[in-house]
Order: structure tokens, then sequence, then C-alpha cells
């Protein structure tokens, strides 16, 4: 399989088999004008296989919700046809409106104009609470 | 605009243990020398804003404004608030802000405090949340404690009942997993057990010994504290569980037989039937001088939110 190589942009590699649509969808993706290429299971030497995400733009990415969904990724900053950055992530203490807290308890479920925000409380276990009601964050049910 | 430096009361865990015992000390004092704080708050205005309804808790924040010679106003449900005309906490509490220099807030979501806290520009007490949390109640729990028992450490405490959505459970295991040498039981059904998360970040991070049983009588005679809980209706979605487990527990005298004499028997009340009216009289009975304890704690955490002296 042959994939452009791009000029401008990201290549997100060393994703986790699976999580790049996940990233995807919550970078939104679908909805930028530039061409974007998602690869699942490419063989790789440490892992066995992963999945790789270029964008073929150099937008605004946010690395936090990258992060969030797999802390161990590489993004390489492309510019002129040259890596010129290669950057490591580490799980945001914070989240702001990435995910909508899921207990319907919760004052977020009512109120206008309110940031959904998690905290993360446990950085070994990777646990995130939600700032308001310190419900658990179910990471594979996050809405956005 | 919001004030620097506003002290708040959302969580137990905002007080220090310090802070605590200097509450239950002046709670104390106002106990033996009341007249000395009728005065402390004259001209200030409590506000009590409950959107969810509440007797025990809002009246007894009425009372210890009353008493400390303020003045108080507010609602007790929603529907009589600005919330029914569609207007967001944030902006009544902004309002209400300017109305009176305390709000002692009850809301049925759970982190509604949170948001009142930043957009308020008095002090917030949080008088309830949901499931979440209730620290005023905590502060009254300990203070009966602190009198029933002398003490704050080595205690036996049983917990019994709604473990799942009783957020006083939540809150008086928060608090009290700070003194030395407490061992909990935690006596509930199945399905209202003590959430996962309370018990690993609280219970186990804490290195707090703790049992979990669904048998009220088994450890009865181990316990110096009896903490009995109603299965709150307003808590589930499904009428069928609730029926199902609202009288899963009853205390009666006969379960006290084997129960220690100095046992102290609590609930944050209301009851419904998990106490069977029999244990009224028996001397180990405290939840009515519970409820009483709420009024002066109350006092004690008006004034030092309004930095009173």
């Amino acid at each position: 399989m042959n994939i452009d190589t791009i000029e401008n942009g990201y290549v997100i590699d060393h994703i986790t088999s699976g999580n790049a649509i996940k990233i995807y969808r919550l970078l939104d993706l679908e909805n930028i004008e530039c061409q974007v290429a998602l690869i699942t299971n490419v063989k790789s030497k440490k892992t066995k296989t992963k999945d790789l995400l270029k964008i073929g733009k150099l937008i605004d990415i946010d690395l936090d919700k990258i992060a969030f969904i797999d802390p161990d990724v590489t993004v390489n900053v492309v510019k002129n046809n040259k890596i010129i950055k290669k950057q490591k992530l580490q799980l945001p203490e914070k989240l702001i409106n990435v995910c909508k807290c899921n207990n319907p308890r919760c004052i977020t479920s009512i109120e206008r104009n309110l940031d959904q925000v998690f905290n993360l409380t446990d950085k070994d276990k990777k646990i995130y609470r939600c700032h308001y009601c310190e419900t658990t964050l179910e990471k594979d049910k996050f809405l956005y | 605009m919001k004030k620097e430096k506003i002290r708040n009361l959302i969580d137990i865990k905002d007080f220090s243990v310090k802070e605590i015992d200097e509450l239950i000390k002046v709670a104390n004092d106002i106990i033996t020398n009341r007249e000395k704080y009728s005065h402390k708050c004259d001209g200030k205005i409590l506000a009590t804003l409950f959107f969810e309804p509440s007797t025990r808790t809002r009246l007894s924040f009425e009372s210890a404004m009353l008493r400390l010679g303020g003045k108080v106003l507010g609602f007790s449900e929603a529907g009589s608030s600005s919330t029914a005309k569609g207007e967001t906490l944030g902006d009544t509490i902004e309002t209400v802000s300017g109305y009176a220099d305390i709000i002692a807030m009850r809301h049925p979501k759970e982190g509604a405090p949170v948001v009142a806290s930043k957009r308020a520009s008095v002090p917030i007490i949080n008088a309830g949340d949901g499931g979440h949390n209730h620290p005023t109640q905590t502060l009254t729990d300990l203070l009966t404690i602190s009198r029933e028992k002398k003490r704050l450490n080595n205690l036996t405490i049983g917990l019994c009942g709604d473990l799942k959505f009783g957020r006083t459970i939540h809150s008086i295991i928060s608090a009290m997993s700070r003194y030395d040498n407490i061992k909990f039981i935690l006596i509930s059904p199945d399905e209202l057990k003590l959430p996962d998360y309370t018990i690993t970040e609280v219970l186990e991070k804490n290195n707090i010994e703790y049992v979990e049983t669904n048998n009220l009588e088994e450890y009865m005679s181990d316990l110096d504290i009896l903490y009995m809980t109603r299965v709150q209706k307003e808590r589930f979605f499904n009428e069928a569980d609730y029926l199902r487990l609202k009288d899963y527990y009853i205390l009666d005298r006969k379960k006290l037989d084997n129960a220690k004499k100095d046992l102290c028997i609590m609930h944050p009340l209301p009851r419904v039937s998990e106490i069977n009216p029999d244990v009224d009289d028996d001397p180990r009975a405290k939840y009515f001088t519970q409820a009483h304890n709420g009024v002066y704690i109350r006092m004690a955490l008006i004034l030092k939110l309004l930095e009173v002296k």
C-alpha cells in the first residue's frame, strides 16, 4: 500500500492499534479540508502492529486530546517535506471539553455554558474524574 | 466581582482536621453559652437556596442563623425559584450573592456547589448535592461522635443501609479516615454497596481497615458507633428496585442484644422504617440529639465562614 508523503502537516506515529479512529473522531478530522490518511494495523517492530495518522496540513491540533486517547504516540511535525519536530506526549492533568460526564445526576447534564472538566486523579491507573461530581470517566464511553 | 480568598464548604476535605476540631470546640461553647452568641450575626443575611426539598437541613440552617441574631431568606423547592423559568444555577447564584452575606444551597445535581462557588461573591455552603456530598451533616456527625464518645479516634464504626447513594456515608468515611485507628463495618445489600472508588481511593489509600457484610447483627458486638441510613427513593430511577431494597434492614431492640453498653446509634434522619420506634427509648439512641447538634455546628460554621469572632 502506498500513501503519499506529506509536504506540510503531521504524522502521528506509534498509535496503539484501534486508537487511530478514536483520535480521528476526537480531533474532528472528517471536517477539515485537507488530505487525511488513517492507516491501521501497520507492521511494527516494537508492538507487532500499530496505527498511523497523516494530516496534510499544519492545522491547530489539541495534543491533550491525542494524549488522552494514547499518551504513547509520537507526533511528527512536517514542514517542507522534513520532520522538524518529534513530539512525545504526556497524559494531561486536566481535560477541558474533551469528554462529557455521563453521570445523569451531574450538574453538567443541565447547566448551560459550562465547561466539561476532568482531572487526572490517578496517574498510574490513568483515572480521570469529573471536576464537578467526581464520577470516573469511562474512557470508552466518552461522547465527543 | 468575586472577592479574593472566600472560604466555602463544598466538601468536608475543604477543612483541615485542625479546623474541624476548632469548629467542634466553638459548637461546644455555643451549647454551654448560647446567650454569648445571640447577636454575633446581627445585620447578616443567610440565603437558603433549596432546589430539592428538605426539612431538617434547611430548618437547622435557618435556626442557626436566627440564633446568631441574623436574618434568613430563600426558597425551599426549585419550582418557586427562577430555575423553573430556565435560569441557570450560575445566574441565580450571582444574583443572590447581592442579596445575602452567605448562601447555604441544596441541589439535586452533583457538583452544583462547585459551579455555585465559581459564580458567588459570598461563601457557599453545600447543604447536599445529589448523592455526592453533605459536609454539614458530616460536621454534625463529628460533633455528635465527639460529644458522645469523647474522642474521634480508636472507633469501630458500622455504616448500614444505602452505602452507594448515601451522601452522608461518603462524607463521613472521608472525614473519619483522617483520624487514627478507625475501622469501618460496611453493612449493605449487594446492590447498595459502597462504590469501588471510595474503597480504593479513600479506605485502601489511607490503610483504613474495613469489612463488607450484608448482615446487620454479625459485627454488632464490635461497634462503637452504628450509623443507620435510609434507602432514598429519590436516588432510584426504577421504583421496583427501591421497593425491593427499602426494608432490607430494620434495627430493633432485639438486634441490639449483643451491642456494647455505650454504643452510639446515629441516623441522619428522616427515618422511614430502618429504625423501629422501640429503639427510641434506648439510651444508646442518639439520632435526635444528633439532629439538634446540627444547629450548633452550623452556627459555628456560619461564624467561621463570615469570619465573625
